[in-house]
């Protein structure tokens, strides 16, 4: 039994590690060891292609989790005033959201995108002479429409574990609504928004499908990676795939240590 | 007469097609120290909301310091509140919730004023130094009094109590109910307590309203409520009571266990009692300074009698099973309504 667990285990990381390990290899060939090297990890940060690929694929990150952030929240404290079918169907679509597979959302954003274009471009080109296309900013509204449902969950679950109490305390003590939205409302649902931004972060920055479909003419990170692999892996990929999972995998760590924070201090 | 801190005018407040307040005029009079006393679900609660503002009353009026404040949003009134779990906010220190009912007037008290004012009220409470602990470090009992700071530090016209000792352990809630009536007469704030426990309502207060179902039954001193009950609801939520069939029709005699005189025969009995009867005794509970009888008639039925400590040093205890004399005079015993 525990051999079985532990093959598991190996099959599961041991392509992972090997990529972290060859990612230090001194040799030309992605997965012949020829001594330690740090000297990819510089190759790759100073190729032009590869950080501005990394610039752009921060871009998409940063944008999608500041926007489901905030849309996050303010769904989640609608959702909380709902009631009745209206509630449950938001529901539904909420959850709906964040289990369709990328591949789906892909699809659906691009055609979505290109009726939509196909409608507005016309009247745009006659009128200012230009017109709309896929890029980065497509990647950002497909990315923010299901994270905007992860901040949600997250919001919701900590509303729902605020003591109403609290809120009533305040407005005892002279606080207007708003003043009681930003001074306790705000404060106490602090972890789980940042918990949200860290995670729509994350999936943002590391999403493949959905940005190879929509994202025009930009190349996002995971897309040169892509690209470039059928040109053969080289070592300065494994590089830029170790440095990707180390900073998503601190961001998932950082997301939960805030949220396990955040109900030490909520009891 | 005393001038009304808070006055409900014809309160009634339906919660859909349930009625929890019906018709009710509660009054609170200046300084002093009030509680509802009730079952639950009897209303106390929606009163002290409406009080607050939390809820507004579906008809009727309500008044503080003589101004109709039906419709004001809570943080419009001058009342402040203590909650049943104190509700301390848990990201701010002690003294930041303390402090938290002046930091909201505009214009901004002073940064000096407030953090004087903190203190002032921390030592009030007997915390003092402990305005940079958070709340979630602190005892029970402690974060009660952190909750009777941040409330008594504005000077509320009345502070509302809504149950504030329900969560405290017994010793602890002995020790917070003297408390709060020393802490009440220093400040010389008017204290509205809501509670469902009849001890803590007739050791505390000045006065006590009795609810049931919505309405007021009875408002008076606590000897008031205990020696002259209106109905037999009040009698027994009020302290115990025997209630015995009384000859008039939907009337019952209520006569109090220590108000019974028990002797061996008799004979023994002190004279100039109305009733007396032998009886059986069929249950003793030691119960420290005193020990409680439960004993049957065959005119009477069972019914309870309570001896103090010292009548027994006088008469011996009393075994199961003892035949015995018992009787009461004429005041102990109260024709009372049966509802």
């Amino acid at each position: 039994m525990r051999i079985f667990i532990a093959f598991i285990y190996v099959f599961l990381y041991a392509p992972i590690a090997l990529i972290v390990g060859l990612s230090f290899n001194s040799g030309r060939q992605a997965f012949v060891w020829q001594g330690f090297s740090t000297e990819w990890y510089g190759k790759a940060f100073s190729n032009p292609l590869i950080t501005e690929a990394l610039m752009t694929s921060l871009m998409i990150a940063l944008s999608t989790a500041f926007l489901s952030a905030i849309f996050g929240t303010l769904l989640a404290l609608g959702l909380e005033r709902l009631k009745g079918w209206l509630r449950v169907l938001f529901d539904i679509l909420i959850y709906t959201s964040i289990m369709v597979p990328g591949i789906v959302i892909g699809i659906a954003t691009l055609i979505a995108f290109v009726s939509f274009f196909d409608l507005v471009n016309p009247v745009l080109e006659a009128a200012i002479g230009w017109r709309l296309q896929m890029g980065a900013w497509a990647v950002i509204a497909a990315h923010v429409l299901f994270n905007i449902a992860v901040v949600a969950l997250l919001v919701r679950a900590r509303l729902q574990g605020m003591d109403r109490s609290l809120v009533e305390a305040s407005e005892d003590l002279y606080a207007t609504p708003a003043g009681t939205f930003v001074q306790v409302v705000l404060p106490l649902l602090a972890p789980a928004i940042l918990a949200g931004f860290l995670l729509a972060f994350t999936f943002s920055f590391e999403d493949f499908i959905i940005a190879y479909f929509v994202a025009g003419p930009d190349v996002t990170l995971p897309i040169y990676v892509f690209s470039s692999i059928r040109r053969g892996v080289t070592p300065e990929i494994n590089a830029v795939g170790t440095v990707v999972l180390l900073s998503s995998l601190l961001l998932l760590i950082a997301a939960q240590w805030v949220l396990r924070r955040g109900d030490r201090t909520a009891d | 007469m005393k001038q009304n801190v808070i006055e409900f005018r014809n309160v009634s407040k339906l919660f859909g097609n349930v009625a929890a307040v019906i018709d009710n005029n509660l009054a609170v009079e200046a300084g002093e120290f009030l509680s509802i006393l009730g079952p639950s679900g009897c209303g106390k609660t929606t009163s002290l909301r409406m009080m607050a503002g939390f809820e507004q009353p579906t008809s009727g009026e309500v008044y503080i310091r003589g101004e109709n404040v039906t419709g004001v949003p809570a943080f419009r009134r001058p009342v402040n509140m203590v909650f049943q779990h104190y509700a301390l906010f848990p990201h701010l220190s002690v003294q930041d919730n303390v402090s938290y009912g002046l930091r909201q007037r505009r214009p901004r008290p002073a940064t000096a004023d407030v953090a004087k004012a903190v203190d002032e009220a921390l030592s009030m409470v007997r915390l003092d130094g402990y305005g940079s602990r958070r709340t979630y470090e602190l005892s029970g009992g402690q974060q009660q009094r952190v909750a009777l700071a941040r409330a008594l530090i504005n000077r509320p016209a009345v502070l509302l109590l809504d149950e504030p000792l329900a969560a405290l352990d017994r010793k602890l809630r002995r020790d917070m109910q003297v408390e709060l009536q020393n802490l009440q007469r220093n400040v010389g704030i008017t204290f509205l307590l809501v509670t469902h426990d009849q001890e803590e309502a007739l050791s505390m207060s000045d006065r006590v309203c009795v609810m049931r179902e919505g309405r007021l039954v009875q408002v008076g001193t606590p000897r008031e409520l205990y020696d002259k009950p209106v109905n037999r609801y009040v009698a027994e939520f009020v302290g115990k009571s025997n209630f015995f069939k009384a000859g008039e029709a939907g009337k019952v005699t209520s006569v109090r266990p220590e108000l019974i005189d028990v002797a061996k025969s008799k004979k023994a009995l002190p004279d100039g009692l109305v009733t007396s009867t032998e009886a059986k005794v069929l249950n003793r509970i030691f119960l420290g300074e005193q020990t409680e009888y439960r004993v049957a008639s065959e005119s009477l039925g069972e019914f309870a009698v309570v001896t103090p400590r010292k009548a027994e040093r006088e008469a011996g205890a009393f075994d199961i099973g003892d035949r015995i004399a018992v009787g009461w005079r004429a005041e102990a015993a109260r024709l009372l309504p049966d509802e």
